[in-house]
């Protein structure tokens, strides 16, 4: 029995019928449609997630933090050193699962800078080696980042943040142009710096969607008195984005011989660091760099637990939960549409063969098995549902179009090739399951009865 | 040998816990080339032997051998390629594929049969010239008369050379100048040596075979051979 022929045979009896085939291709096209959409505005949604913990360094990034002694420890509270850069040496020469290693000191109780007349607190003013670039995945738009020079030096020079630049010099909004402020100086807690660099403008997606937006199409002049909206810009992530914007970073020696070495209240040097920040090369051996650092730390500390490590596990753990949580139960609605899709199917071919009781007779007569009417019947309604799988494949484009029109989300919906795949092939074995009993029914027919059917 | 052979062949249908012989030990000889009408009135059984002899059922009891073969025991797909390979149905109602065009539908045994789309195209074209349609390939069966479709009918029982060819009341449908056409086709397919058995109530139709067997009652009431006129074995 040729395949192609059987195949062709099921064409023709869709296209006999095409009001009804249409109908019933109509569940699994909105199956499937529906299907896709949702996967892909599930994938949109964990794309702006994954967006904003990349931001701040990705899952390969590794806080090590100060915290109290355990209470087995507590007696030894005044012998505690905090973590410093012998912790960076120490870790640097034997922590071999670590890629990266970024001391950081922040200035105590944050700081001001200032320009003129205006003043601005931003997020974070750090001293930190030039690497912090990576280890926070910051990019330098303009200038250029601080160099071992500069360090060993201790010079003041210091690279800005963009809602710095904005605070300090005036907005793209307010003063019509990009101001860029290399060469610049400001005054960081009473103390000269200039601009060597600026880093570009972190943004989620939508944001710089909306920004770009409403540069080409200015909002009219705001009746009534100014408001402020909060800080809620751009919705989940947009606020990491935002405090990302408001760094300054310069050399680790410059903070330590200008701010730390004669700062505080009785003048007594503070060397400890405010971050040290690994990364370490994998994920899967997450696990283990830990120890090794643990192991390292451990012993610079003369046993004393006076640190521990904060990862983005728990974070990325939550945003996987989530999206599976959304993924399967978003599916299972759409999954249901599809099936019904499939009893539409069933239905018709149903009809369909008490129609064509005869014209099986006919065929069971001239040599057709029942295996052979088994499968005619089967590839009808597989056919069927390829073709409403096929259709809903390029209607769910048209669906997520209009998603992203009646529905703005945060975060555009991506249609993901896997969600296409898997989509066609569920709508596929839907039509294979809704065909096997019309089929068998067929196929079971005695040919007398079958011939002698009106 | 012959070519189909009945050897005390019942069949028998339960109703509720009557017993109905449909077809009560048969013995029939029907030799490769003949031309022979089955005729009964209807319930007399001779639907129901040509449905055995067509391989379209299973005999209750008995033998049966078609072509060397002995189809009582037979599986449903040896039944199949059987019908397929060695038998040709022609029916009262033609019983065309309405939504294939002509050529399609006497392609139809063919595709069973696993011939080659090539090959399947030069034997339907041979088939239709034979009965004289090849002009009405493309047409479909509800476009043509009674009479052009009965002969698509033939063409598609021929298609795959089979052994021999049941007509099941092949004129019953038709008007009386269309049938006498049909039956000279059957005639002039016996000349060329096909087997074809003619299953009818109708006498005058029947009269045009050398051979006939009357079936009453599901038991061979009567039997007649023209080519042995005059000999004893005419009885």
């Amino acid at each position: 029995m040729n395949i192609w022929a059987t195949i062709l045979v099921g064409l023709k009896e869709i296209w006999a019928h095409k009001f009804r085939s249409g109908l019933t291709m109509m569940g699994i096209i909105l199956g499937v449609a529906s299907l896709v959409g949702m996967s892909a505005l599930v994938k949109g949604m964990e794309n702006g997630m994954r967006e904003a913990m990349q931001a701040i360094g990705g899952i390969e990034k590794v806080s090590v933090v100060q915290q109290e002694l355990p209470p087995n420890q507590s007696h030894l509270s005044d012998q505690v050193v905090g973590i410093t850069m012998s912790d960076v040496e120490a870790l640097k020469k034997n922590a071999t699962l670590t890629k990266l290693i970024t001391p950081e000191m922040n200035l105590d109780r944050g700081g001001v800078v200032s320009r003129g007349k205006k003043i601005f607190r931003p997020w974070n003013i750090s001293g930190t080696w030039p690497n912090a670039l990576d280890m926070n995945v910051h990019k330098i738009e303009y200038g250029r980042m601080f160099n071992e020079i500069d360090d060993d030096l201790a010079r003041n020079v210091c690279v800005i943040g963009t809602e710095v630049r904005d605070q300090l010099f005036g907005t793209f909004e307010e003063t019509g142009k990009d101001i860029i402020p290399i060469g610049e100086e400001i005054n960081i807690n009473g103390q000269l710096f200039t601009i060597i660099g600026m880093f570009t403008r972190y943004e989620s997606e939508k944001q710089k969607k909306e920004r770009e937006y409403q540069l080409a199409n200015p909002s009219p002049e705001r009746l009534g008195p100014e408001r402020r909206t909060g800080w809620g810009r751009g919705g989940p992530g947009g606020f990491a984005f935002m405090l990302k914007n408001s760094t300054i970073y310069m050399p680790l020696n410059t903070m330590w011989l200008k701010f730390r070495a004669s700062a505080g209240t009785n003048n007594i040097p503070d060397p400890t660091l405010s971050t040290l920040n690994i990364r370490i090369s994998s994920v899967e051996e997450l696990e283990a760099a830990l120890q090794q650092a643990r192991n390292v730390m451990m012993s610079t500390h003369f046993a004393m637990e006076d640190f521990t490590f904060r990862t983005q596990e728990n974070w990325d753990e939550n945003i996987r939960s989530q999206v599976n949580n959304y993924r399967w139960s978003g599916g299972i609605i759409a999954a249901i549409s599809l099936i019904v899709g499939g009893i539409g199917i069933m239905n018709i071919m149903f009809a369909s063969i008490t129609e064509r009781i005869r014209e099986i007779g006919v065929r069971k007569a001239v040599g057709a098995t029942t295996f052979a009417i088994f499968i005619q019947i089967l590839i009808e309604s597989i056919v069927v549902s390829i073709i409403g799988g096929i259709l809903g494949v390029f209607v769910s484009y048209g669906l997520v179009e209009l998603l992203k029109i009646l529905i703005p989300t945060d975060n555009e919906p991506v249609i993901t090739l896997w969600a296409v795949v898997v989509s066609f092939c569920f709508s596929v074995l839907v039509g294979l399951m809704a065909g096997i009993q019309p089929a068998i029914k067929a196929a079971k027919l005695d040919p007398i009865e079958a011939l002698r059917y009106d | 040998m012959a070519l189909v052979e009945l050897e005390n062949v019942f069949k028998i249908y339960q109703v509720g816990d009557e017993e109905i012989r449909a077809l009560d030990d048969v013995s029939l000889k029907i030799e490769s080339g003949e031309f022979i009408s089955i005729i009964g009135p209807s319930g007399s059984g001779k639907s129901t032997l040509m449905h055995l002899l067509g391989c379209l059922d299973t005999p209750t009891r008995g033998k049966i051998t078609l072509d060397g073969i002995e189809i009582q025991n037979a599986s449903s797909v040896e039944l199949a390629a059987i019908r397929n390979r060695k038998i040709g149905f022609v029916f009262q109602s033609f019983n065309l594929l309405p939504k294939l065009n002509v050529a399609q539908n006497v392609e139809v045994p063919m595709i069973y049969a696993g011939v080659s789309a090539k090959e399947r195209k030069e034997r339907t074209m041979e088939a239709l010239k034979k009965v004289d349609l090849e002009n009405r390939a493309k047409h479909r069966p509800m476009q043509l008369s009674g009479g052009q479709q009965q002969r698509v009918a033939i063409a598609r029982a021929l298609i795959n050379q089979p052994r021999i060819i049941f007509a099941d009341e092949p004129t019953g449908n038709l008007d009386t100048i269309t049938g006498d056409n049909i039956l000279n086709l059957f005639r002039e397919l016996s000349h060329q040596g096909s087997t074809i058995v003619l299953v009818t109530h109708n006498p005058e139709i029947a009269a045009v075979t050398p051979r006939r067997i009357e079936i009453r009652d599901g038991k061979i009431s009567f039997s007649e051979d023209d080519r042995l006129a005059g000999t004893s074995l005419n009885k």
